[in-house]
């Protein structure tokens, strides 16, 4: 045992860091392309915000303000220097400092995602799960229609169902907005957080679901698990030894990547239920050209995104013994 | 397969001969904001005194050619990127997939928001805006499907033949790759629909006084308990229109492809 | 004592009313091996695991019995079925590398049979029955530690025949009254499988087990089974023993089986079965063999045979068993031909191959004349199918010269003119991945046209080009209807006709043949072995042959080189290589291959006389 684990850690070592300074250089070079898509595409950001009426002088002054008239290389630098060190400018619309604007906001926006996805992961993998094993029957069927019909509603249109279904027009039972007082906790509230973490759920359960139902079965058809029936291993061993062991192997891999999809749903879903999180920031700053918030949020999504898959290959390779032995 | 197809074909008949059908110019103001339903507004009116049913008849066209367009558009790049990388390998490949990792890091609307907050969006942009946003997740799925088919014999015989490039792309490589490639497209479709159903709900696609169902979505969305159907109505059309689509690609997946649409993106 | 005991045995493909198998009867006696030969889709391996009571997804034994150690297998509760299972009969699958939990240690997966068949047995005792089991499949060290580190490894860090040795440990363990095994041999090289089964025989013998041996590969049981089953489209035709089957074979499709196979010894004319192994649900009525078959008559269409006994113990089903009597002729033996060597067309000079950073070829040296078939043999990985890619230009990585005719060939297939790339053609391992399944026969034999000598358009051009298309196919012996189809509404055989057709549509001087009947059944890979020494004939075709099959190299090659860990060992004519070979790896590999002969030695004739020998 222990003579197996030595150099295997320490290729596992090896191989998280390359991941980890792969997924740094990702960051970076999404940190340049959302400044280069602010900065360099036509259209004149002070222009821009200030709109079409504004003087001459108004303009070039927000300019010198931005540090627009520096070269692009040295705005870059310094906007970057400012994100590493925690001053990443000030919001454009309220002259506040971007870091404390979105600072409450991220938390609220990362509970709403981590709810949702402490509901979720469970629950497909339990439907995924009895779904594959009972493949054909009615329940596997009935699982198939119904994650069907979801992945066909984007969630934003889940959402506004959820609202016009049982906040406002049908079933009055819950609200359809959310009310948080900035620094408030979103749990302060727990009824107010159940139709936004429904529609994310709703909007990744057929996908994690389906893949998991699709890799139950093909451990189920796989040779080893004939191997193990032809052993006469009993059959609720043969689903908790041979298949789920193996089959949560592309479930992790689909769990980061659920997500990373969660991070992206939360965009709409939070315009929807009015919810004060980094996504609803983000289409205010965008609709009033707030660039430094702009910047911001969209390299806190990257970021998220990068974390997640990172988290999913290396458990990825956790869970599989000839990815975590390899090399040997 | 049949359903997906009288729905999507109902959604695209509403589109097309709809506005014929309007009793009254979408911009028209016909009564008082948020009328119930009456003889002269069927489904009442709008936040500014709009008839309801006129706008949704006029509504659909912007996000079926938009969303049509930008699929198109975005599968057609991702998949010559994608094939590309595939087949050259080396260092092209490292390149161009590397390229797409650090695009796909941005969740697609994301990506959207960013570029609409540069190029404010004109409804002619709006279609290059998804298809930008699609091409890095096309150009995984793509690549994916024709770096199996780069490793198979048939395309190794090709080589030895010395078979120019471009034709055992086309010839090889892009007959095996069209199925998915055709299926992801679907898929694409249902969620072009939403995202640019979405993009005019968050303001940021289609502006007042343009009919739009996720303007509509938008617009009407604080009059939801007063009268719900100028929300309703849209949603309920742009869900009847990605359940059409949707149905649509898993029919040709499982009779043409074999294979679930779930598994072609993943 | 009778061990096994099948009964009318049928299996069918759920719902569907099509058997699998049908009408199977037979027994084992403890002690002994018994050997299930037949191609694909002859449902052997359907019929192996009936003995465990099971049959795969879509099918079910609808009938007959099936008795394992005095126990009624068929419709036995589940959970008697797995107490069964595992302890009294045990199975040895067919691919080890995907019959072995990738996710669980090695002592994981043998300590689970201990788990559910003897829970009582004290750990002490598991260990040591454990690890006596390792020793007796070869992998036990006698040292513990080191024992326990080798159990302690995950499969993936084994070789195929470490895996293979684990997966018969597995069966063995608990010491089963009956084994299973299903072509546990099939992916290995000859000398693994040389050893892997001489320790099954050795097992077999010691613990008095009965087994079923389930092949495709009339060698390997001819040393090793005591009885032979023979089974075509879900029937068995022919049962007796091994020199029974072997010296007076006497139903049609048991006597063209063992023409079609290449022996070491013996240079004969390999005879072809026409046609193809039916599929269930599709397999003539009467006498399933009947369109394939030189001796039928017309009631072979419509009776279906009974068995009838020809000896004691020999059953034969076949209407015409008794008046085709035992004995024919054997194959005719062929003299080898005669070549002029002088005429050199290609020639490799100090070759060196690497992947990557790994050097796979030392200094490869070879020449091949006109007419000449030279063969390339070696075991899996020493880089044989290396060499040949770096002839045809796919593998770049090497420095040495390889000439035609005196030119030196480009590393790359894009950087030579089109006059090479025309004289030196390929053809690869698999047909089910050398064909484009989305383009039409037709399509693929153009293609070579189209690419290499461009008719100018104009009048005449598709004239000219299908009549070329219609002219290759009739050379390997196909339609020329065939143009209009697609690879997968083909038969294995007839894709790799098409392949070869792909070849020489462009009429080339150099043939590469990469283990192209490898993936055949041997009666197909009769046929082609036919159609490629015929092509030399008529066409003058000079070609490489690269297999790890001596017995084909026997029957197909002029003269034969040896390649061990890309080094080239030993090279001649191929009698003088085979019958006194001078290098010790290919004395190690002619003594490791299978070989039935006339008369073949030491074929056990009894179950006892087996353990006397052990």
């Amino acid at each position: 045992m222990t003579l197996d684990r030595r150099p295997s850690s320490a290729t596992g070592r090896l191989w998280l860091l390359r991941r980890v300074v792969f997924g740094m250089a990702v960051v970076l070079l999404g940190s340049v392309l959302v400044f280069a898509a602010t900065q360099v595409l036509p259209g004149d950001p002070a222009r821009a915000v200030l709109g079409h009426e504004a003087t001459p002088e108004r303009v070039a002054a927000l300019r010198t303000e931005l540090g627009l008239d520096r070269p692009l290389v040295a705005q870059y630098l310094a906007w970057l220097g400012g994100v590493l060190t925690g001053e990443p400018g000030h919001s454009l619309v309220t002259r506040e400092p971007v870091g404390g604007l979105i600072g409450d906001r991220a938390v609220n926006s990362a509970v709403l995602v981590l709810v949702s996805a402490a509901v979720v992961v469970p629950l497909s993998v339990f439907v995924g799960a009895v779904a594959g094993r009972r493949r054909d029957r009615p329940f596997d069927r009935a699982v198939l229609v119904v994650t069907l019909g979801l992945t066909a509603l984007p969630e934003f249109i889940i959402a506004l169902l959820l609202v016009i279904l049982l906040s406002t027009s049908v079933f009055p039972l819950l609200p359809g907005t959310v009310l948080l007082a900035p620094g408030q906790n979103p749990f302060g509230e727990p009824a107010q957080l159940v139709l936004p973490v429904t529609a994310l759920v709703l909007g990744v359960l057929p996908y994690l679901a389906r893949l998991v139902r699709g890799s139950v079965i093909d451990v189920y058809e796989s040779e080893y698990v004939r191997t193990a029936r032809l052993k006469g291993v009993p059959e609720n061993v043969v689903l908790r030894r041979h298949v789920l062991r193996n089959a949560l192997v592309p479930a992790v891999q689909g769990t980061a990547l659920a997500l990373a999809y969660l991070t992206g749903g939360v965009v709409v879903v939070e315009q929807v239920f009015n919810y004060p999180g980094l996504g609803s920031a983000l289409v205010d700053a965008v609709n009033n050209r707030d660039f430094p918030v702009i910047q911001l949020i969209c390299l806190v999504f990257a970021a998220c995104y990068v974390a997640f898959n990172l988290l999913g290959d290396a458990m990825t390779v956790y869970v599989t013994p000839r990815l975590r032995t390899a090399g040997r | 397969m049949r359903v997906g197809l009288v729905l999507t074909g109902l959604v695209l008949l509403v589109v097309v001969i709809g506005p014929f059908l309007a009793p009254h110019a979408h911009s028209d103001i016909i009564g008082a904001p948020f009328s119930p339903p009456s003889a002269t507004a069927l489904l009442g009116t709008d936040y500014l005194g709009e008839d309801v049913l006129s706008r949704v008849l006029a509504g659909g066209r912007s996000i079926v050619w938009i969303s049509f367009v930008g699929t198109l558009v975005g599968v057609a790049v991702g998949a010559a990127i994608g094939m590309t990388a595939a087949y050259s390998g080396g260092v092209v490949d490292e390149l161009l997939m590397r390229t797409m990792d650090v695009l796909r890091a941005f969740p697609p609307l994301v990506l959207i928001l960013l570029l609409v907050s540069v190029a404010r969006a004109e409804s002619a942009l709006m279609p290059l805006i998804v298809a930008i946003a699609w091409v890095p997740q096309v150009a995984r799925v793509a690549y994916g499907a024709a770096k199996e088919v780069v490793g198979r014999e048939f395309v190794e015989s090709a080589e030895a033949l010395g078979t120019p490039r471009m034709r055992i792309v086309r010839r090889e490589i892009l007959p095996n790759v069209m199925t998915p490639l055709m299926v992801d497209f679907g898929l694409r479709l249902t969620w072009s629909i939403g995202i640019v159903s979405a993009m005019s709900f968050l303001g940021v696609g289609l502006q007042p006084p343009a009919a739009d169902w996720g303007l509509m979505i938008k617009e009407n969305y604080q009059g939801l308990a007063l009268q719900p159907w100028g929300v309703v109505v849209p949603v309920l059309c742009v869900a009847v229109f990605t359940f059409g689509t949707n149905l649509m690609t898993e029919g040709f997946a499982r009779t043409v492809a074999r294979v679930s649409p779930l598994e072609v993106t993943t | 004592m009778t061990a096994v005991a099948v009964k009318g045995l049928r299996v069918d493909l759920s719902g569907r009313g099509v058997d699998v198998v049908d009408c199977v009867d037979f027994t084992i006696d403890a002690g002994e091996v018994l050997g299930l030969v037949g191609e694909s889709g002859s449902g052997k391996t359907t019929v192996g695991v009936t003995l465990l009571g099971d049959a795969r997804r879509g099918a079910a034994i609808v009938g007959g019995s099936v008795v394992v150690d005095g126990q009624e297998v068929v419709g036995l509760r589940p959970d008697r079925l797995a107490k069964l299972r595992g302890s009294t009969v045990a199975y040895v699958p067919q691919d080890p590398s995907m019959a072995l939990n990738p996710a669980l240690r090695l002592r994981r997966q043998l300590d689970e049979l201990f788990e559910f068949h003897r829970p009582e047995l004290p750990d002490a005792a598991r260990d040591e029955r454990i690890r006596t089991t390792l020793r007796e499949v070869g992998l036990g060290s006698g040292d513990q530690e080191e024992d326990d580190a080798f159990l302690a490894r995950f499969p993936h860090q084994l070789s195929g025949g470490q895996q293979q040795r684990v997966t018969l440990a597995m069966a063995f363990v608990l010491r089963p009254r009956v084994i299973v095994l299903d072509e546990p041999t099939t992916g290995l090289d000859v000398t693994t499988q040389a050893r892997v089964l001489s320790t099954v025989r050795d097992l077999c013998a010691t613990h008095r087990v009965a087994a079923l041996y389930v092949t495709h590969d009339m060698a390997v049981v001819s040393n090793l089974a005591h009885r032979i089953l023979v089974m075509y489209a879900g029937r068995i035709v022919e049962a007796g023993t091994s020199a029974q089957i072997f010296d007076a074979a006497t139903h049609p499709y048991t006597r063209a089986l063992l023409a079609a196979v290449p022996l070491v010894s013996q240079r004969r004319e390999l005879t072809a079965i026409p046609g193809d192994t039916p599929l269930p649900g599709s397999r003539p009525s009467g006498c399933a063999f009947h369109p394939r078959c030189p001796d039928a008559v017309a009631e072979c269409a419509t009776t279906t045979p009974d068995p009838v006994q020809v000896s004691p113990g020999h059953v034969v089903r076949c209407l015409r068993a008794t008046r085709l009597g035992p004995a024919r002729t054997a194959p005719r033996a062929v003299e080898p031909r005669a070549v002029r060597q002088n005429d050199v067309v290609l020639r490799v000079a100090d070759l060196d191959a690497f992947h990557g950073r790994r050097q796979v070829l030392h200094d490869v040296s070879l020449a091949l004349a006109a007419r000449e078939c030279l063969a390339l043999v070696g075991e899996s990985g020493c880089g044989k199918t290396t060499l040949a890619r770096s002839i045809i230009g796919l593998h770049h990585r090497h420095s040495g010269g390889i000439t035609f005719r005196g030119g030196e060939m480009a590393t790359r297939a894009r950087d030579r003119p089109p006059e090479l790339r025309r004289a030196v053609q390929y053809v690869f391992q698999s047909p089910y991945n050398s064909l484009n399944p989305r383009r039409s026969i037709g399509e693929i034999l153009r293609e070579p046209l189209a690419v290499l000598s461009p008719v100018p358009a104009g009048k005449g051009r598709a004239g000219r080009t299908r009549a070329a298309v219609s002219e290759v196919l009739e050379r390997v012996s196909l339609s020329p209807t065939v143009a209009a189809r697609y690879p997968d509404q083909l038969s294995g055989g007839e894709r790799q006709r098409v392949a070869i057709a792909r070849a020489l549509v462009c009429r080339p001087e150099v043939l590469i043949c990469d283990e192209v009947t490898s993936a055949l059944d041997v009666s197909v890979q009769a046929s082609i072995v036919r159609l490629l020494r015929r092509l030399q004939d008529e066409e003058g075709l000079a070609l490489l042959f690269v297999t790890h099959n001596l017995a084909l190299v026997r029957t197909v090659a002029d003269r034969v080189i040896a390649m061990r860990a890309g080094r080239l060992v030993e090279g001649g004519p191929v009698d003088d290589v085979l019958d006194h070979p001078g290098d010790p790896f290919t004395r190690a590999l002619i003594a490791a291959t299978p070989e039935f002969g006339a008369a073949p030695p030491g074929v056990p004739s009894a179950p006892t006389s087996r353990e006397d020998r052990t």
